[in-house]
């Protein structure tokens, strides 16, 4: 299986990634290169086998669904890039 | 300054007043400042490091200082410390600042450890050389020309280059061991749910987990101790009880019965120097009088493939939270909310991080799915259960930690496959969830350190550390 520069594209819209030509170009061939290196896979019969999804042998422990350890408003601020003293600022969405 | 190497020693000349604690963490701070060159911090907390140990000392005197009083201690970049930088060795993170806590550093500040500052290491823990980080490459400190290690090349440095008694790591797939390796320190990837994540910036969920880098097992055993349990912020942390460490590597030694892989010796690729030594550690066990046999593991082609497949997947989607809006870098040329998420990403990620979302998102998009994803998921399973098996039948296993030295800086960068073949002996913890320590018992003719890494049953960490301690360490 290999990847042409349309899935590259595809990918990296999916990723919200953006690369110039030149960059497309090497992410291909190391994608590439990745999937030949991961194809290995397909050498070992896995037929029946269950996909392993959890770590851990013990059963999920759930908490309370009770409201607590919120950030303030102030917290929740401290680290935006762009803000006022209330909100998060973003570029307009709606067109006019 | 006296170099120590482990806790009890500080402990014991603060007890005697051979030292105090203000002058322990100012001999650490010069020590810090005299190896600037080798990049090992990012920040260095030594104003607050200065009151706390006035503060720490003052309890010390009083009687009533927890267990950690005396241990100086470095942690990663990864780690959240409440109202400290963290960045993940990110520009995307540079100027952000944790509204709290990991949960195993809350732990180590209870028993009055201190923070001495935050470590350098590869962006997002990705990288095996530590030279993926936005703020520059660290010098290994045995040699500056050569790599510490990654990804947590930063905290191991520290304690090789004796800036701290002891550092926090994070491991996804070799990341503690390698790199302690490297430097001639002790590495520790405790069983997976051992400590808690709460507060370790993310990077392969199933995968990831906190350990310490010290210069002797008995401190590993420690800090482990004090960190590890069960946490209501991480569902994926056991509720299994903490064994008592520190107690048990001080009970008479046990003969232990110990497996190594002949495929794993006889890998092309493997270092003649290591092996020879891995050979006579085999011996030596043997003499004392302990079980040792080969067993098979024909999987060892499989482990890397099935991390990289994993760990990318994982990592595109743990690291979707990073979109210029609410925390983080936002680049000042997007001009609508498609190119502030496009553009924040593309200039804020370095290549090695774009290039896993890239992969990670193609395993987990239609169509390849399951010829990937759920491949890696499948032969996963058969990676644990075969570890299960051969560890049913020994207590331990026994591996190389790295198939060579350190290498140059610069040397291996152009070529990814070549790096992520660093990991080959270290995945397979990971990849099944058991614990393994680096244990640095080598020293090549290249002047360089190397380990040798043991593998235990999950949860089994107290007689790891048990049968780590009765090996001579060089550290």
């Amino acid at each position: 299986m290999s990847v042409d520069i349309k899935t590259v594209e595809r990918i990296a819209e999916l990723a919200k990634l953006q690369f110039n030509n030149e960059a497309k170009e090497k992410i291909q061939a190391d994608m590439n290169k990745m999937l030949d290196f991961v194809g290995k896979l397909n050498e070992l019969d896995t037929e029946g086998v269950e996909p392993l999804i959890y770590m851990l042998d013990e059963p999920q422990r759930l908490r309370k669904d009770e409201v607590n350890g919120q950030v303030t408003q102030q917290e929740a601020l401290k680290n935006a890039p762009d803000k006022d003293s209330d909100y998060i600022k973003v570029p307009k969405v709606i067109k006019q | 300054m006296k170099k120590y190497s482990k806790l009890t020693d500080i402990q014991n000349d603060l007890k005697n007043k051979t030292i105090t604690l203000p002058q322990l963490v100012e001999d650490y701070l010069k020590n810090i400042d005299q190896t600037k060159d080798f990049n090992i911090f990012l920040e260095v907390f030594d104003e607050e490091a200065k009151s706390k140990a006035q503060e720490i000392q003052q309890k010390i005197e009083s009687g009533n200082a927890g267990k950690l009083a005396g241990m100086v201690i470095a942690i990663k970049d990864n780690i959240c410390y409440k109202n400290h930088k963290v960045s993940a060795s990110s520009k995307i993170l540079e100027n952000f600042e944790s509204l709290f806590s990991a949960t195993a550093v809350e732990r180590l500040l209870k028993e009055d450890a201190i923070i001495i500052g935050r470590t350098n290491c590869d962006e997002f823990a990705m990288g095996s050389s530590n030279e993926n980080s936005y703020f520059g490459a660290v010098k290994n400190p045995v040699n500056p020309e050569y790599v510490p290690g990654g990804s947590s090349g930063g905290s191991a440095a520290a304690v090789a280059a004796n800036t701290c008694l002891a550092a926090l790591g994070s491991d996804t797939g070799g990341s503690i061991r390698q790199p302690a390796s490297f430097c001639g320190v002790v590495g520790l990837k405790p069983t997976y749910g051992r400590i808690s994540r709460h507060g370790l910036i993310a990077y392969a969920s199933s995968f990831d987990q906190i350990g310490p880098l010290t210069q002797s097992v008995e401190d590993a055993a420690l800090i482990t101790q004090v960190i590890a349990g069960m946490d209501e912020y991480d569902t994926t942390c056991s509720s299994k009880p903490v064994d008592n460490y520190t107690e048990s590597i001080n009970k008479p030694e046990k003969k232990y019965k110990i497996t190594y892989f002949k495929s794993y010796i006889e890998k092309e690729g493997l270092d003649p120097e290591i092996k020879e030594h891995l050979l006579n550690t085999i011996e030596n066990l043997k003499a004392q009088g302990h079980i040792v046999e080969t067993s098979d593991f024909p999987y060892l082609d499989y482990v890397v493939p099935t991390y990289y497949v994993l760990t990318t997947a994982e990592a595109s989607s743990n690291l979707a939270r990073y979109d210029g809006i609410h925390f983080g870098y936002r680049s000042p040329n997007a001009h609508d909310l498609e190119s502030t998420y496009v553009l924040s990403r593309s200039e804020g990620f370095g290549d090695e991080v774009k290039r896993r979302i890239m992969l990670g998102t193609y395993v987990l998009s239609a169509g390849y799915y399951d010829a990937y994803y759920a491949k890696g998921q499948k032969v996963r399973r058969i990676l644990k259960q075969e570890t299960e098996r051969i560890l049913s039948e020994y207590d331990f296993i026994l591996l190389p930690t790295t198939p060579g030295t350190a290498f140059k800086i610069g040397e291996q960068i152009d070529d990814p496959i070549k790096m992520y073949l660093e990991d080959i002996f270290t995945v397979q913890a990971n990849l099944t969830g058991v614990p393994a320590i680096s244990l640095p018992t080598g020293k090549h003719s290249n002047g360089l350190p190397f380990g040798i890494q043991i593998m235990s049953k999950h949860f089994a960490e107290n007689e790891l550390f048990a049968f780590a301690n009765t090996f001579n360490i060089n550290a």
